[in-house]
């Protein structure tokens, strides 16, 4: 699974996929030397934090800490982990806490990703549902245990409930009072799990355990790591991708006050400096000459040129059913249209930043890591030693919608290089800023969709016929093998491939195109662009049919329970079939990603001095992500999903001018602003089923439901994303 | 060069270039870690701070620009409107991932003391300016408002 990772790597690392998977098999418990873990191993533990399980700790002032093996970027995984310990300890709330576990394969691996750690794809609690849950269940089991042995009773006679553990003698005892016994007890093998009926935590409202610190700017996050005798680095990169330097000076740079180095890196120029002002000043005042010889040097005007002529020829078949030119051909009429999709950066809040320590043998690291094993194991191959001499401390991220999920894990590389060719012990914080990561790639890159839907009269679909152009973002890197299968990158297609739709005639066609330009997962991935063109397609299709959006989807859609459900629900609860408020028109769209149903109603009014033209009002949100862990915090990633979907198809776009990207910062890559966002209201189906994520799934349908909400004012289908680049258009 | 400036309440000497922005003064120099870095460029607001009450970029400001204004930071924002706002920010769990959060107390605490009863409107001209990308907006508005009603008591 790893092979592709070396393609990546700088030069003078290439390991083999054996040695990767040697390194990464070997990790083991070794891994955990020096940290937090072994600190409570070896802790007296008469007085100390007992560990009771790799997930659960419970100290002596009965505080009982959760680790996390999932980052948390603000999607709430750390509460959520943690509620579904608390559920089955029976604990108390309060008494709850959490942190980020160290880098472990063998103990935190993401279950659906097979042997390594990492967070992504809306999978954390739908991985660790099962596993969060047995882990409070074994803890609570050893606790009652411990008791039954001190008080002389059967187990059986004890009863937990918030965080106490009693008799029917009149014997109490709080969790911190037997975590030492408890510790000791053998660890059951199959604790019996709680029936959902009677959950008290699961499902309910339970508020996120970072909130608190969150208001008051505590230092939790990567930038805010101050070690002894820091040292702090910018990076000077090629303004082209792929591009190297060929000469530079640095003279100025090593004049500025507080620039203590300047070393060429495989990445670029690295300016070291005593605090971060200076290593800006630093990097500002360098002067370097770049070669061009290797770079990407076309822009995006000649990528799309590229991309519109391949559209007009036969791509890879990913999907084919019946005859669907034929079937076209024969229709009385069709509707042919062409998307476009820009690249789009992530743009997380936290500009990147790691720290890392190295001393020739053994490095610590301080960074918001999603990918841990890639990071952990891109480190030990820079740095040359071995893994379980390296230690990855994982700290809150701000925001990272994909970006800090590398399958080359170049920013924690960066670092290595640093640390490893410096050659300094000081600890080294590497600074981004913004304008580095608005420029830096590893973009959603640029998709084409040209689709044609024959229809008969009355508005039947004949046959369906999409043809995609874009770039993978999977190949050549260590998730090809999971994800490529017989050279189509499944993220490039997926949505189209997987349609709810039951269509007769379907053929499905892609283009890979290459570019030098990095490309890299953006909220939803291929929904992002997919979900679009399927759900503006369908609500065309209805209108030229003269049929209900709503109606007209849920008849093509035979068996799909869940998608209808989440459907009739939006609609429902949006006032669907009646009378809109005046000035406003509304808009659906339905998709399923990540193995969860949204469904949205868009209401909008037209706003022509806006630079789009209309303003999203209310989003009524509809979604089935099985058994719902934590209602509210369902409900706030519907709304900041459908906030980042909605802000970035009205307006942002990276383009390039001669390999040069055209944008740095916010003034030119507008966010979403607090005068945009519509009122949003969730609506959460009730299920039984196992949760899904939720993460990812309330962005697909934003962009499509507000464009068929347009196009229901004005009769204006939007294919060329974002809104702004038509302008206020026909409002 | 050496400066002294007047932050929650002290005074501080900070020993760094003049052109040196206040956000890398704090962060760096004093140790004032809970004004964040977002764009440099005054764009996101993730820096605010006051400066004489007024919320200010802190980004963009330069240490030897100030002259004698007392600054607040986040960690020592504190009043009656601050409480009410953070207290509504709690119940409403406005934060996702939270780094933008210093900036948008700092600027919703600052409209709410000077305006007790915030419009929709008002809101939006106070709150433009910050950006938050995991757009925790819709519950923005919606705690400003419910922390109107908590400092009305």
């Amino acid at each position: 699974m790893f092979q592709g990772l070396t393609k990546r790597l700088p030069p003078e690392v290439k390991p083999t996929r054996r040695q990767f998977l040697v390194a990464m098999g070997g990790a083991g418990a070794g891994l955990v030397i020096g940290s937090r873990l072994d600190a409570i191993k070896v802790a007296d533990a008469a007085t100390g934090p007992a560990m009771i399980n790799p997930f659960v700790i419970i100290a002596p002032d009965n505080s009982v800490t959760v680790l996390s093996k999932h980052l948390d970027k603000g999607q709430g995984a750390a509460t959520g982990l943690t509620t579904l310990v608390a559920e089955e300890l029976d604990a108390d709330w309060d008494q709850m806490k959490v942190e980020f576990a160290p880098s472990n394969p063998q103990l935190y691996n993401n279950l659906h990703w097979g042997p390594y750690q990492g967070t992504g794809g809306s999978s954390a609690i739908a991985n660790s549902f099962m596993q969060y849950r047995e882990a409070g269940a074994t803890a609570k089991a050893m606790l009652v245990a411990a008791a039954a042995q001190a008080w002389g009773v059967p187990a059986a006679e004890i009863s937990v409930a918030k965080g106490v553990l009693s008799h029917a003698s009149g014997k109490r005892a709080s969790f911190g009072d037997l975590a030492d016994a408890a510790s000791k007890i053998a660890v059951p093998e199959k604790p019996s799990l709680k029936d959902p009926k009677d959950f008290t935590l699961i499902g309910k409202h339970v508020p996120r355990l970072d909130i608190p610190d969150k208001t008051v700017g505590a230092p939790i996050y990567a930038l805010d790591t101050k070690r002894e005798n820091m040292l702090v680095a910018t990076i000077a990169r090629p303004p082209r991708f792929g591009a190297t330097v060929k000469s530079f000076d640095d003279k100025e740079a090593r004049a500025v006050n507080g620039v203590v180095d300047v070393i060429q890196i495989p990445a670029g120029i690295a300016v070291l400096a005593t605090s971060t002002w200076p290593a800006i000043k630093g990097r500002d005042a360098l002067s370097v000459d770049w070669n061009f010889s290797t770079s990407e040097n076309r822009g995006s005007d000649e990528l799309w040129t590229e991309y519109r002529a391949l559209a007009e020829t036969p791509g890879q078949v990913f999907r084919d059913e019946g005859d669907a030119d034929g079937s076209i051909s024969r229709s009385s009429d069709y509707i042919e249209r062409v998307f476009e999709f820009p690249f789009l950066a992530h743009a997380p809040m936290e500009p990147h930043d790691v720290t890392i320590e190295f001393d020739g043998k053994t490095a610590e690291i301080w960074t918001g890591s999603q990918l841990q094993s890639v990071d952990h194991y891109v480190a030990s191959q820079i740095l040359g030693i071995e893994m379980p001499n390296i230690q990855i401390h994982t700290l809150w991220a701000g925001g990272s919608f994909g970006r800090r999920a590398i399958y080359d894990s170049h920013i924690v590389g960066e670092a290595a290089q640093i640390a490893k060719i410096s050659g300094r012990k000081e600890p080294i914080k590497v600074q981004w800023t913004r304008e580095d990561d608005v420029r830096g790639g590893y973009y959603r890159p640029m998709y084409l969709h040209k689709v044609r839907v024959g229809f008969n009269e009355g508005g039947e679909i004949a046959g369906w016929h999409h043809r995609i152009v874009g770039q993978s973002i999977i190949t050549g890197t260590p998730f090809e093998q999971a994800l490529v299968h017989d050279g189509i990158d499944h993220t490039s297609v997926e949505g189209v491939l997987d349609s709810p739709y039951e269509i007769p005639n379907f053929r499905g066609e892609l283009h890979t195109v290459k570019s030098g330009i990095p490309g890299l997962w953006w909220r939803s991935v291929g929904h992002t662009h997919t979900a679009y063109v399927m759900e503006t397609m369908m609500d065309e299709l209805a209108a030229a049919a003269g049929r209900d959006p709503v109606e007209f989807r849920l008849a093509y859609m035979k068996d799909k329970p869940r998608h209808a459900g989440v459907l009739k629900l939006a609609a429902e609860k949006a006032g669907w079939g009646t009378p809109v408020a005046e000035g406003r028109f509304r808009g659906v769209a339905l998709h399923k990603s990540f193995n969860s149903y949204v469904a949205q109603v868009a209401e909008i009014s037209l706003d022509p001095d806006s630079d789009h033209g209309f303003k999203a009002e209310r989003i009524i949100c509809a979604v089935d992500c099985g058994i719902p862990v934590n209602p509210d915090n369902i409900a706030a990633q519907m709304e900041g999903g459908i906030g980042y979907g909605l802000g970035h198809a009205i307006r942002n776009e990276i383009t390039l001018t001669e390999g040069e990207v055209d944008q740095s910062n916010f003034h030119d890559y507008e966010p979403m602003r607090i005068t945009d966002m519509p009122v949003v209201e969730t609506h959460i189906v009730p299920s039984a089923e196992a949760p899904t994520g939720v993460g990812e799934p309330g962005t697909p349908p934003a962009a499509p439901a507000v464009a068929n909400a347009l196009a229901a004012a004005t009769g204006n289908r939007r294919t060329i994303l974002p809104f702004a680049k038509e302008g206020a258009g026909d409002a | 060069m050496s400066f002294n400036l007047k932050i929650n309440g002290e005074t501080r000497r900070v020993d760094a270039d003049g052109d040196t922005p206040l956000l890398w003064a704090l962060r760096d120099e004093l140790g004032l870690t809970g004004t964040k870095f977002g764009c440099g460029v005054a764009s996101c607001g993730a820096c605010t701070v006051y400066l004489d009450g007024l919320p200010t970029r802190s980004c963009v400001t330069p240490i030897d620009s100030i002259d004698g204004e007392e600054i607040t930071t986040i960690d020592g924002l504190s009043g009656k409107a601050s409480a009410a706002i953070r207290q509504a920010w709690t119940e409403m769990q406005v934060p996702q991932c939270g780094y933008c959060q210093s900036g948008q107390i700092m600027a919703a605490s600052a409209l709410l003391a000077e305006t007790p009863k915030p419009t929709d409107e008002d809101i939006d001209g106070a709150m433009e300016g910050n950006v938050c990308r995991c757009a925790t907006y819709h519950r923005i508005r919606a705690a400003i408002h419910r922390a109107a009603e908590i400092q009305e008591g």
